[in-house]
C-alpha cells in the first residue's frame, strides 16, 4: 500500500515538475525580454469565462483524441507522427461522404465516422507495411505521407469543392441540418451560449476503449510487451510484424476520430481554413499525459486552456501570443527529462528494495548454514 | 574571468534579441485630443510586419489614427489555431472595449459573423469575404478585384520582358490567390497571346506556410528565371523576399503585391521590384474607421476595383513609366467595362 501511494506521488512528481520548470524558465524569459512579467501570469492564471470554459473543453476534445492515435503508437514504441496526415485525410473523406448525403440523418454521420476511421486505418497502414516489409522508420515514412497528404486532400478538394458565393476559401458540401451532431447547452450552468461538441463522448468513449484494450485484453498486454522489450515478446511467442501493423492501423483509425467534432459540430464542412496541426499538438499531450487515458485528459485540458488564454496575452499583457507555444515547448522538454531523472529514481528505489530483500535471505540463509 | 565575460555577452545578446521580438500592441494616438473611437485590429497570421497584407492593413489604422485620434489594439493569428481561438480574439477585443473591430483576411469569416450577431453594438469589417457566413447589420466586407489589378501588371510584365516569358509565384493556392494568377495571365496574354507563363504554387492549404517562407519563395524562383524568365509576379506574402532576392541574384525583375515594395521590401532588393499590384487594403480600413467617425457606416460588401483606385499599379522606381500610357489605356478600357478581367 505505501509503496503504491509512493508509485502514485512518483507519477504525478514529474509532470508537477515540468510545469513547475516551465513557469520558472518562462518567467526567466520574460525578464530578459523586458515584458511585464506580472500582467504575464495575471492573464495566464486568470479564471477562464464562461466562454472560454466552453472553448477549452471543445479544444481538449479534440486534442484528446489526437493523444490517444499517437499514444497506442507510443505504447509499442512506434512513434506515430503522421497522425496529423492521418486526420486530414480521414476527416477530408468524411466531409465527402457525409456532404453526399446517401443515408438520412444519424446514419449518416456514424457512417461517415466509420468512413473516418477506415480511411485514417488505411494511410497509416501504409507507414505499417513499410516498416514490416522494407524495415522503413515510421518516423520517415509518416512525416513523408504528411507531406502527401496535404497535396492529395488539397488535389481532391479542388474538385469536390463547393463555391460559395462571396468566398474567397473553399470546401466541400455543407452538412445538412439533420446531419449534424447538435451541441451540449450548458447555458443552464455556466453564462454562455456557446455549446460543448455532441461528440465530446466520443472521446470520452475511446479513453474508455484504451484504457480497456491496453489493459484487460491479451492484445494490450501484448502491446506493451513488445513495446518494453521486442526480443522478450518474441521470445514469449508474440508476432512482433503484426503487431506493429495492428497497431499503426488502431492508431490511424483513432488519429481518423481527431476531425470529427469538428466535422459535425462546428465546421459542418472541410475547406481549406480546417485546423491543421492538431497532430502534433496530440504528441505533446500524449508526452506530457504519459500516455496514460487520464493523464492524457489532464495534458489535453492544460492545452486547450494555454490555447486559449494565450489570446489574452496580446490584448491585455501586450505580449505576443507565441510565447505560450514557449511555454508549452518548456513544459513537453521538461516533462522528458523530468520523467527521466524519476525513472532513474525509481531504478535506484527498487534497486534498493532489492538489494535489502536479497541481503536479507543471504543472512537468513547464513543463519541456516550456521544453525 | 575572460569566460565571465563572454557568459555575459551572450546573456545581454540573447536578451537584447529577445526584446526586439517582443511587440508592443498598442499605439498611442498621434492626436492630442481625446480619442473618438477606438478600434480592435486582428491581423491574419503573420501580423503587423509581414512587409504585405497586414502590414497594407495596419498602414490604414495608422493613418485614421493620425487624423481621427484613434486608439488601438492590435492581436495576429497563429498557424493552426481552433476556430474558437479566432472568435476568441474578437471577443476580448470587445472585452477591452474596442467598439470597432477589423478582422483582416478570410479565415475570419465564420467567426466575424458569428461574435458579430452576438454584439450587435459593436461595428465589424472584414477583408476579403463577403460571403452570406460574415454577412450582418453590423458588417462591413471590403472586398478587392485583385484581378483587375494583377491584369495590369500582366500586362506591364508582357510588354517588359525580352524572351517573352514571365513568370507567377503563388503562396498558398487559395481561389483567392488565384484571382491574382487568372487576371495577370490575362493581362499578360491581351499583351502577346503566345507569352509563356511558368506557374508555381509554394504550398497547398491548409498548409498556409507558404505565405512566410522566404526559402520556398526563393527557390521557386529562381528555377523560372533559370528556365529562361525574366520577369516574376508574386503574390505570396511574406515569401516574397525570396522572389525579390532570387530575382536579384540572377539579374533580372520581379513584380511586388499589396503594398508599393519598391518602397517597402529591403533595401538591397528594392532596384529589381519593376512595379507592384496594389491592393489597397490600407484604403478599405481607412474608409471603414472614416465611416465609422463620420458616421456613415454601411454595412454589406465594399468592393475596392480599378474604378474607385482601390487596386492599381505602382510607378516608384520608373521602370515602368515609358509604358504607362498603354497600361492606363488597358485601365480604361476595364473601367469602361470594354475589357472584362476574369477570375477563376
Amino acid at each position: 500500500m505505501r509503496s503504491n501511494l509512493r508509485k502514485i506521488g512518483l507519477a504525478l512528481a514529474a509532470p508537477a515538475l515540468a510545469i513547475v520548470v516551465a513557469l520558472l524558465v518562462t518567467t526567466i524569459i520574460l525578464l530578459l525580454a523586458g515584458d511585464p512579467v506580472v500582467a504575464v501570469w495575471q492573464v495566464l492564471f486568470k479564471a477562464p469565462l464562461p466562454r472560454q470554459i466552453v472553448a477549452i473543453i471543445n479544444e481538449a476534445t479534440v486534442l484528446y483524441l489526437s493523444a490517444v492515435a499517437v499514444a497506442i503508437g507510443f505504447k509499442m514504441n512506434l512513434f506515430n507522427i503522421g497522425v496529423d496526415g492521418q486526420y486530414r485525410v480521414a476527416s477530408f473523406a468524411a466531409a465527402v461522404f457525409a456532404g453526399a448525403h446517401w443515408l438520412p440523418g444519424w446514419l449518416n454521420i456514424i457512417v461517415a465516422i466509420l468512413v473516418s476511421m477506415a480511411t485514417g486505418a488505411l494511410w497509416a497502414l501504409i507507414a505499417g507495411l513499410l516498416k514490416v516489409t522494407r524495415g522503413v522508420s515510421e518516423v520517415i515514412s509518416t512525416i513523408m505521407l504528411n507531406y502527401i497528404a496535404t497535396y492529395l486532400v488539397a488535389f481532391f478538394l479542388k474538385m469536390a469543392a463547393v463555391q460559395v458565393e462571396g468566398s474567397n476559401a473553399i470546401s466541400t458540401q455543407v452538412l445538412a441540418e439533420d446531419s449534424r451532431v447538435p451541441g451540449i447547452d450548458v447555458s443552464w450552468l455556466l453564462n454562455t451560449h456557446n455549446e460543448i461538441y455532441g461528440l465530446i463522448f466520443l472521446s470520452i468513449a475511446v479513453g474508455i476503449f484504451y484504457w480497456f484494450m491496453l489493459n484487460k485484453t491479451r492484445f494490450g498486454f501484448d502491446l506493451r510487451a513488445t513495446g518494453q522489450s521486442e526480443t522478450a515478446a518474441v521470445a514469449s511467442g508474440i508476432n512482433v510484424r503484426k503487431m506493429v501493423v495492428i497497431s499503426m492501423v488502431m492508431s490511424g483509425a483513432v488519429a481518423g476520430l481527431v476531425g470529427m467534432p469538428l466535422l459535425f459540430g462546428q465546421d459542418y464542412a472541410y475547406g481549406d481554413t480546417v485546423q491543421a496541426g492538431l497532430g502534433f499538438a496530440g504528441i505533446s499531450v500524449a508526452l506530457l499525459g504519459r500516455n496514460h487515458p487520464i493523464g492524457m485528459a489532464v495534458s489535453a485540458v492544460l492545452w486547450g486552456y494555454l490555447n486559449q488564454l494565450s489570446n489574452g496575452l496580446q490584448i491585455s499583457a501586450g505580449v505576443s501570443d507565441r510565447l505560450v507555444l514557449i511555454i508549452q515547448g518548456i513544459i513537453v522538454l521538461s516533462v522528458v527529462i523530468a520523467y527521466e531523472l524519476i525513472r532513474r529514481a525509481k531504478l535506484r528505489l527498487e534497486q534498493r528494495v532489492v538489494a535489502s530483500e536479497l541481503a536479507q535471505q543471504e543472512r537468513v540463509q547464513a543463519e541456516e548454514v550456521a544453525a | 574571468m575572460h569566460k565571465v565575460i563572454k557568459s555575459v555577452a551572450v546573456v545581454a545578446a540573447a536578451a537584447l534579441s529577445l526584446t526586439a521580438c517582443s511587440s508592443g500592441t498598442s499605439s498611442p494616438s498621434a492626436s492630442t485630443d481625446t480619442p473618438k473611437i477606438k478600434v480592435g485590429m486582428a491581423y491574419d497570421i503573420g501580423g503587423r510586419g509581414d512587409q504585405s497584407f497586414n502590414d497594407s492593413a495596419a498602414a490604414g489604422l495608422d493613418k485614421a489614427a493620425q487624423e481621427f485620434g484613434v486608439e488601438t489594439k492590435e492581436s495576429a493569428a497563429t498557424a493552426g489555431e481552433a476556430e474558437s481561438a479566432k472568435e476568441e480574439r474578437l471577443n476580448q477585443l470587445i472585452d477591452a472595449g474596442y467598439n470597432n473591430i477589423v478582422a483582416v483576411g478570410f479565415a475570419y469569416a465564420n467567426a466575424v459573423g458569428k461574435v458579430a450577431k452576438d454584439n450587435p453594438d459593436v461595428k465589424f469589417a472584414i477583408v476579403d469575404d463577403a460571403s452570406e457566413a460574415s454577412t450582418g447589420d453590423n458588417i462591413m466586407n471590403i472586398v478587392f478585384a485583385e484581378n483587375e489589378g494583377s491584369f495590369l501588371v500582366g500586362a506591364a510584365a508582357a510588354l517588359k520582358t525580352k524572351t517573352d516569358h514571365i513568370g507567377f509565384v503563388g503562396g498558398v493556392e487559395t481561389d483567392l490567390i488565384k484571382k491574382f494568377q487568372v487576371g495577370y495571365e490575362a493581362g499578360a496574354k491581351a499583351v502577346n497571346p503566345d507569352i509563356k507563363i511558368d506557374v508555381k504554387y509554394l504550398t497547398q492549404p491548409p498548409d498556409f506556410t507558404g505565405f512566410g517562407d522566404v526559402a520556398k519563395g526563393k527557390a521557386a524562383a529562381e528555377g523560372m528565371y533559370q528556365s529562361g524568365a525574366d520577369i516574376v509576379y508574386h503574390a505570396a506574402g511574406g515569401s516574397g523576399g525570396g522572389v525579390f532576392s532570387a530575382a536579384k541574384a540572377a539579374g533580372k525583375l520581379a513584380i511586388g503585391v499589396d503594398s508599393d515594395q519598391a518602397k517597402t521590401a529591403a533595401e538591397d532588393v528594392r532596384d529589381v521590384i519593376m512595379t507592384s499590384m496594389l491592393k489597397r487594403v490600407d484604403v478599405g480600413v481607412y474608409t471603414f474607421i472614416k465611416s465609422v467617425n463620420d458616421n456613415t457606416f454601411a454595412a454589406g460588401p465594399t468592393v475596392f476595383d480599378l474604378k474607385v483606385d482601390g487596386v492599381g499599379y505602382s510607378t516608384t522606381g520608373g521602370k515602368i513609366d515609358d509604358i504607362v500610357p498603354q497600361l492606363e489605356d488597358y485601365k480604361q478600357q476595364i473601367i469602361d467595362g470594354k475589357i472584362v478581367v476574369p477570375s477563376k
